[in-house]
């Protein structure tokens, strides 16, 4: 077995960098700071990348990847029996995490050398883009469920600060805030799912609570006998467990933090809020994947439908929207939901894979997203148009990237998206529907992106460059990957058992959506190319369907509903009132019996020299009293 | 030669002790309190010297006693002097009642 103690390094370089600029980055913000986050990336993806060839490389051919734990340190000890360890993983899942991770990482660390150049906190950006990559590697290196929970809060953290960056904008302030609350309500169900989990199991390594929990064990049957209103407490573990993954990936009703989220940076969107956190749900899911798939088939039917429905819901938000960005956050939560499904439909390597190809398209739309905001100093796709001989080599890219999520032959989308959909086709014939129409979707709603953005109008070119190197370089390289990222053997490495797959034949199969994909486009061709009314005439005929879409299903407005008129009234308003009256009254109390004695008693204390002595020997009088009056 | 008998010299002594109590609560002049503190601790010694001389001959400790408490009177007298000269170069006046400002 090859060693693999220098992993610890590619998590910890990216924290070394946010250490290094945390406490000296503001002196010299934009010389150097810059330069150390990126170094500090670029080593940890080149050590990604040869843990991958090297774990890789060590696989038996036709046997499974085994786990690897290269590290193990006991971190707190409680009792002999309770300790939590700080160890890292190395799984087929977690080598490909940590190379999405660092690789996208590196490329957004590059865009934003340009993108964010002349901003006055450029080294407090970085620090945090350094947290922030340092507890993602950590959350998909995690051995344990204790630690991935820590990482999981970290990049909760680190989201936060990053939506925020523009503290002075009102919006960004009220975006980080709603993330922060959102995603740490989802939270709560996730840490009881922990604790549900590891009560039961007896144990917070992953491996370990796995084995038990698949097996025939003294844990097992206690899990499954204990139960809460008649579910056992398995069902109820994994559950919540779901419900802390689908508030961090952003699935219905947990979504609406995540349109909101793109008040940060663009190349912060890219990272965090399409590439890697929010896919840490669907992650975790996979980490917990045996005891999903062993356990009660209902919970397995609750992620498939709630992740069919996010991915439909969002791809139709998507098609009313107008801010570029909202576009590709519904987008990225559409995928996501296909993401979910896939892994409700026991399609794990088609969910696993779908995850690698999108992190490569998603970032690049984004990276391309960022150029165009950049140019127009807008977000709206009306200020938009005709970009193509503005910006020939972002056209080229984002066509690519547009290609690749539709599902176009031979792109990376197509791939995983096949995938998806065949292990849809075998589960649940419902679901597959849902999934081939959201795939003509999604194919109609990028396309109406791009041709808004880069036709309509007839271009000029003009003088300007483009844009800068260090922007245009992580375009191109991801472009590169959008386009051969499908060819990677996947299921020969990541399984569900660990045994290698034959990769599906491409047949007959893949008619349907492709088919769909094209007649999505040619429809958005239709409606967008040019400058004319058809699009009003299209909104029109949907009427209230175009209405409630464009306001994204009003899911906002009842969230305010609940939490302003509900919440706010019938727990918030007691809570205080009991807060003002009774906790406080005590307090009250308590100070008011106090200035009263004193003021009863204040009148001993004169300031005459005399009285006080006078007390002095009265005192001394009383206690000779006293003591002759005990000793004899 | 004839001893005094003890009771003597406690009856000295407690007459002194109520001497010097009876001018610390009546007299309002602070130099005149000091002298009347003064006495209260005088008969103090008294005791001292006369339990060592009657109960334990052979014995030095109230002796030593007394030579401290002599000691620490002095310096009392001293800390006491300057508190009465500061009092009065602010208030131009060594009478007690006037000085009655350290109060709620």
């Amino acid at each position: 077995m090859p060693n693999y103690a220098y992993i610890a390094l590619i998590p910890l370089l990216p924290l070394a960098a946010f250490v290094v600029l945390g406490l000296c980055g503001r002196k010299y913000q934009g010389r150097w700071s810059g330069g150390v986050g990126t170094g500090a990336v670029l080593i940890s993806a080149g050590l990604s990348l040869w843990t991958a060839y090297q774990y890789f490389g060590a696989c038996p051919a036709d046997a499974a990847c085994l786990p690897v734990t290269p590290l193990k340190v006991t971190w707190l000890t409680f009792s002999p029996g309770l300790s939590i360890d700080m160890s890292i993983i190395l799984d087929p899942i977690s080598v490909m995490m940590i190379v999405v991770v660092s690789f996208v990482s590196l490329m957004v660390h590059i865009f934003s050398l340009g993108y964010m150049k002349g901003e006055s906190r450029f080294g407090t950006y970085y620090a945090f883009l350094g947290l922030f990559t340092f507890s993602m590697l950590g959350l998909v290196l995690s051995g344990n469920i204790f630690e991935i929970y820590i990482f999981w809060e970290l990049v909760g953290c680190s989201s936060f600060l990053l939506i925020g960056y523009y503290f002075d904008r009102p919006p960004a302030v009220a975006a980080a805030k709603k993330a922060f609350i959102v995603t740490r309500f989802a939270d709560l169900g996730f840490l009881v799912g922990i604790l549900i989990l590891s009560f039961h199991a007896e144990t917070l390594d992953f491996h370990t609570l796995i084995l038990r929990l698949t097996h025939p064990s003294p844990q097992l049957a206690s899990i499954t006998t204990a139960s809460f209103l008649g579910i056992s407490m398995l069902s109820w573990g994994l559950v919540l467990v779901f419900i802390g993954g689908a508030g961090k990936s952003a699935l219905f009703p947990l979504h609406i933090w995540l349109p909101d989220a793109m008040e940060g940076p663009t190349p912060v969107s890219a990272l965090i809020h399409a590439a890697t956190m929010v896919v840490a749900g669907v992650y975790l899911v996979a980490r917990l994947y045996p005891v999903y798939a062993f356990s009660d088939p209902k919970v397995l039917q609750l992620v498939l439908y709630v992740g069919a429905l996010s991915a439909l819901l969002a791809a139709i938000i998507a098609c009313t929207q107008t801010d570029i960005k909202r576009v590709l956050a519904y987008s990225t939560m559409s995928q996501i939901g296909y993401m979910m499904f896939a892994l409700g439909a026991l399609g794990y390597t088609a969910s696993m894979f779908h995850l690698f190809t999108h992190a490569f398209f998603k970032a690049l739309l984004f990276l391309c997203a960022g150029v165009i905001i950049h140019r127009v100093h807008s977000n709206e796709m009306k200020d938009m148009g005709g970009l193509r001989k503005r910006l020939p080599l972002t056209h080229g890219c984002f066509l690519i990237a547009c290609l690749a999520i539709a599902g176009i032959p031979p792109f990376s989308g197509f791939f995983s998206k096949e995938e998806i959909l065949l292990a849809a086709y075998h589960a649940n014939k419902f679901v597959y529907a849902v999934g081939l129409f959201t795939s003509g979707l999604t194919a109609f709603y990028m396309f109406r992106l791009y041709f808004s953005v880069f036709w309509r109008r007839e271009g000029v070119g003009d003088h300007h460059r483009e844009a800068a190197f260090t922007m245009k370089a992580p375009l191109v390289i991801l472009a590169a990957g959008a386009v051969f990222a499908g060819f990677v053997p996947f299921s020969r490495w990541v399984t569900y058992d660990g045994r290698p797959e034959e990769p599906h034949a491409v047949g007959a199969f893949a008619i349907a959506p492709v088919a769909l994909a094209l007649l999505g486009m040619l429809l958005a061709g239709f409606l967008y190319r040019k400058e004319s009314n058809r699009p009003a005439k299209a909104a029109a005929a949907f009427g209230a369907l175009y209405t409630f879409a464009y306001h994204k299903f009003y899911i906002d407005e009842v969230y305010s509903f609940v939490t302003k008129k509900i919440i706010f009234n019938f727990i918030g308003r007691p809570a205080a009132w009991i807060d003002r009256n009774i906790v406080d009254g005590f307090m009250d109390l308590l100070a008011a019996v106090t200035a009263w004695m004193s003021a009863r008693i204040k009148g001993f204390q004169s300031g005459k020299v005399q009285d006080y002595a006078l007390y002095f020997f009265a005192g001394i009088a009383a206690l000779a009293v006293l003591f002759i009056y005990i000793y004899t | 030669m004839n001893q005094v008998p003890l009771s003597h010299i406690l009856f000295v002594s407690t007459a002194l002790f109520f001497i010097g109590m009876y001018g610390l609560f009546t007299r309002r002049n602070m130099i005149t309190m000091l002298m009347s503190v003064e006495l209260i601790l005088n008969s103090v010694n008294i005791n001292f010297i006369a339990f060592n001389k009657y109960l334990y001959p052979e014995k030095l400790e109230g002796v030593f006693f007394s030579l401290f408490i002599i000691a620490i009177a002095a310096a009392e007298a001293a800390v006491a002097i300057a508190i009465i000269i500061n009092l009065y170069r602010n208030l131009r006046s060594i009478d007690v009642e006037d000085a009655n400002e350290m109060k709620f």
